[in-house]
């Protein structure tokens, strides 16, 4: 099969590793090659992260090049617009309807742009969810990426079970029951 | 079937270590070179520890490569400079147990204050650099690296990159080779580096390189694939893979040993393609040589010596090709900021309202340097701040500095800025200096030190207590403050900067994301009492936003419960809530 090629983007510390490391072991468990790219460090501090999931046959380079991205997860609106350009025409964007303002916001030199998701929609196919919603109705918002993965899961290849087994082995133990709710909310939407 | 797992490449490069028998493992925290250390104390039949500073780290693995052991020592590139005083001179000495230097680069500066080329340093110390490929080759190679230091008697370098150490890929395991120490030998002429024994020993550098220029050639990890001969590329490292990608036909030499070249087989390669180009990021270490040699090729003529490359970079610039792809939206910039509840913030809004200059250093407390803050003027490199602050009262005088403090992290202090404070104390400095106290080491995610009384390996120990450190040099005035308490804060820095005398405040508080989990209060604002003024925004929470009224909203998904915002409040409208 051709490489797939899936992008995690948001704010440092919204938890794009965890969910990268999911996708990386949902592929490797179904045979594949697998590659992904992190980003660690001082972009981690509240800053644009960006991660990158590739899994096929065989697989060369760890990142994904624009205009090449299956999946688009973006866990915040802002960073969904930064880098919808790396979708393929055919791709699609997986968007948590949330907005956290970047520092220029706060404090006044530049603006957070209205409709992002509406005018995204014009050119790819989005799919949009607030996860933080529903992450609060779970009892905890701080899983809202999780369901952010479970819709985009739908757009991928394997087996709901198989999603659950990853899960259960890559989440910290304490977090299995939560984190697995959290998915199947969004993997039923 | 050998077990495959997923690994980053700094989990590979601790994997291959491990496997090859390393003992001993010392380093000093720095991204992208961090998870080296985090994973290679998983093992147990390996020692490993963070050093104060990467010249220490680079001493202990030597030390320990003298006594017998196989030893490793990882650093980014940044902390190789701190590391080049031992590094120049064990090129000399040699090894009795294998020795490796990981040196890890961060080209697109993800998170330096440089975008160096580990690969000058290694000419210029004239030590062998392997650069693997990918994690499984980063595991390959170290391995390699071992049985080199020990067949040819030197000390030697794996490069790395950002993208390489941060990047996951499929690893084969194998098991651990169990080794004795070697032998030790008393040698004189060999590990005693007065200038006769120098002499003797610069002698058997110049040999080695050219012995190794020559083996070079047939190491397994040299690799020509031959495709289409009207294209040929060299390269190594990442940017192979992108090679790959863009240029699927192309004929490759694929360089495992980047110093020395391998000369003869790049001078075999060139002759049977029609076109060569050298893909190398950073600097043109390969290609310059290659052109010194009479070879036609090129490389920096079309390619940046900035950043990262990609495939869609080369498929431009060396294809020509023009690619269909949309541009970038405009999006506002979302540089990395201070967390919620970050001690620093507190720190710097006083600093701020105090209208005083702060020398600043490396760590996450260099963002004091940015808007809304925007007290931090300096940063240089680690230890730095202290320093400069006493370069320019010796500039300006004692009345100048009086406007200006050092501001420093306690690991930071720990690694080279103790050497500095005692510069003040001999040479009769004025000025105050902050060492911001969070108790880790932030930035790189959160590691012990000296100061914290925990080791990597998690054995509890005596702290180093600054206090005492600082009075023990002879600093006159030293004290403690907690970085919440503003008001406390503001009063310490006013009175100590007016002295005529060196003086240090411990700025005490530990970072909010080490003991997130134990949150038991946040903020939120009594929308009946704020009055939209804006006080509580101006040290520039993120979990702090203004509604459609003016009014302000904390982020309860965000907020670590600091209270800074409900002490800037003048009208109490910030209230404690139990989580």
């Amino acid at each position: 099969m051709d490489t797939k090629n899936i992008m995690i983007v948001g704010v440092g510390g919204q938890g794009t590793l965890l969910t990268s490391r999911i996708l990386g072991g949902i592929a490797r468990e179904a045979g594949y090659d697998v590659k992904l790219s992190e980003v660690h460090g001082m972009a981690q501090r509240g800053g644009s992260v960006v991660t990158f999931v590739r899994y096929g046959n065989s697989v060369a380079e760890p990142i994904v090049e624009e205009g090449c991205a299956d999946v688009l997860i973006a866990f915040e609106r802002l960073e969904a617009l930064r880098y919808a350009h790396f979708l393929k025409k055919d791709g699609v964007l997986i968007a948590n309807d949330q907005r956290i303002d970047p520092m220029p916001v706060v404090i006044g030199a530049a603006e957070y742009p209205d409709n992002i998701l509406e005018n995204l929609e014009k050119k790819y196919k989005v799919l949009k969810i607030d996860a933080m919603s529903e992450a609060k109705k779970l009892g905890n918002a701080r899983a809202f990426n999780t369901i952010v993965l479970g819709m985009a899961a739908k757009h991928m290849d394997f087996p709901k079970e198989q999603w659950i087994t990853v899960i259960e082995k890559t989440v910290p133990p304490k977090t299995i029951e939560l984190n697995t709710k959290a998915f199947l909310v969004g993997y039923e939407m | 079937m050998a077990e495959k797992k997923i690994m980053l490449g700094n989990e590979a490069i601790a994997r291959g270590a491990w496997e090859a028998g390393v003992t001993v493992s010392a380093a000093y925290p720095g991204t992208p070179s961090t998870e080296i250390s985090e994973s290679i104390v998983k093992y147990e039949e390996v020692y490993a520890e963070w050093s104060p500073n990467e010249k220490v780290a680079m001493e202990v693995a030597i030390g320990a490569s003298m006594a017998g052991a196989r030893a490793l020592a990882s650093m980014k590139h940044v902390g190789v400079n701190v590391a080049s005083d031992p590094l120049y001179t064990v090129s000399y000495i040699g090894v009795n147990g294998g020795l490796v230097l990981v040196a890890a680069d961060d080209p697109g500066l993800y998170s330096s204050q440089n975008e160096q080329d580990s690969r000058a340093v290694a000419r210029a110390a004239k030590i062998p650099v392997l650069e693997p490929s990918d994690s499984n080759e980063a595991k390959e190679f170290i391995k390699f690296a071992y049985d080199l230091s020990e067949k040819y008697d030197t000390p030697v370098m794996l490069r790395t990159t950002t993208r390489l150490s941060h990047s996951q890929g499929l690893v084969n395991l194998e098991d651990r080779i169990a080794l004795e120490p070697k032998p030790y030998e008393k040698n004189f002429r060999k590990n005693v580096m007065m200038p006769g024994n120098a002499k003797f020993r610069h002698l058997h550098v110049e040999a080695r390189e050219k012995q190794m220029a020559e083996d070079g050639c047939a190491f397994p990890i040299n690799r020509v694939e031959m495709r289409d001969t009207k294209v040929g590329v060299i390269t190594s490292g990442i940017p192979y893979q992108y090679v790959r990608e863009a240029m699927p036909d192309a004929s490759v030499l694929k360089l495992g040993l980047v110093n020395p070249l391998p000369k003869q087989l790049i001078l075999d390669f060139a002759k049977k393609v029609d076109t060569l180009y050298i893909v190398e990021e950073l600097d043109p270490i390969i290609e310059e040589q290659v052109k010194s040699w009479g070879v036609a090729c090129k490389g920096k003529e079309l390619l940046t010596v900035q950043g990262e490359y990609s495939a869609n970079m080369l498929r431009e610039k060396l294809l020509g090709q023009t690619l269909d792809l949309e541009s970038p939206a405009a999006a506002p910039q979302r540089p990395p900021i201070l967390c919620p509840g970050c001690p620093h913030r507190s720190t710097f809004y006083a600093i701020q309202r105090l209208g005083l200059h702060a020398a600043g250093d490396i760590g996450c407390y260099t963002l004091g340097a940015v808007a809304p803050l925007s007290v931090v003027d300096t940063t240089v490199c680690m230890g730095s701040s202290i320093s400069t602050l006493h370069g320019m009262e010796k500039a300006r005088g004692k009345e100048y500095v009086k406007n200006w403090v050092a501001t420093i992290g306690d690991s930071t202090f720990m690694h080279t800025g103790v050497n500095s404070l005692m510069n003040m104390v001999y040479n009769q400095a004025t000025g105050t200096v902050l060492i911001l106290d969070n108790s880790t080491t932030g930035m790189t995610g959160h590691q012990d030190h000296a100061g914290t009384g925990k080791t990597l390996k998690g054995d509890i120990v005596n702290a180093i207590d600054v206090t005492k450190l600082c009075e023990g040099m002879g600093v006159p005035n030293v004290r403690t403050v907690s970085a919440f308490d503003v008001k406390a804060l503001m009063a310490a820095i006013k009175e100590e900067v007016t002295k005529d005398e060196l003086s240090v405040i411990i700025v005490k508080a530990p970072c909010a994301l080490l003991n997130k989990a134990k949150i038991t209060m946040q903020y939120k604002v009594n929308p009946d009492a704020c009055r939209a003024c804006g006080s509580c925004m101006k040290p520039g929470c993120p979990a702090m936003t203004k509604g459609a009224d003016g009014k302000v909203v904390i982020n309860d998904t965000m907020c670590n419960g600091c209270g800074l915002c409900a002490q800037l409040c003048p009208f109490g409208a910030i209230e404690k809530v139990e989580v």
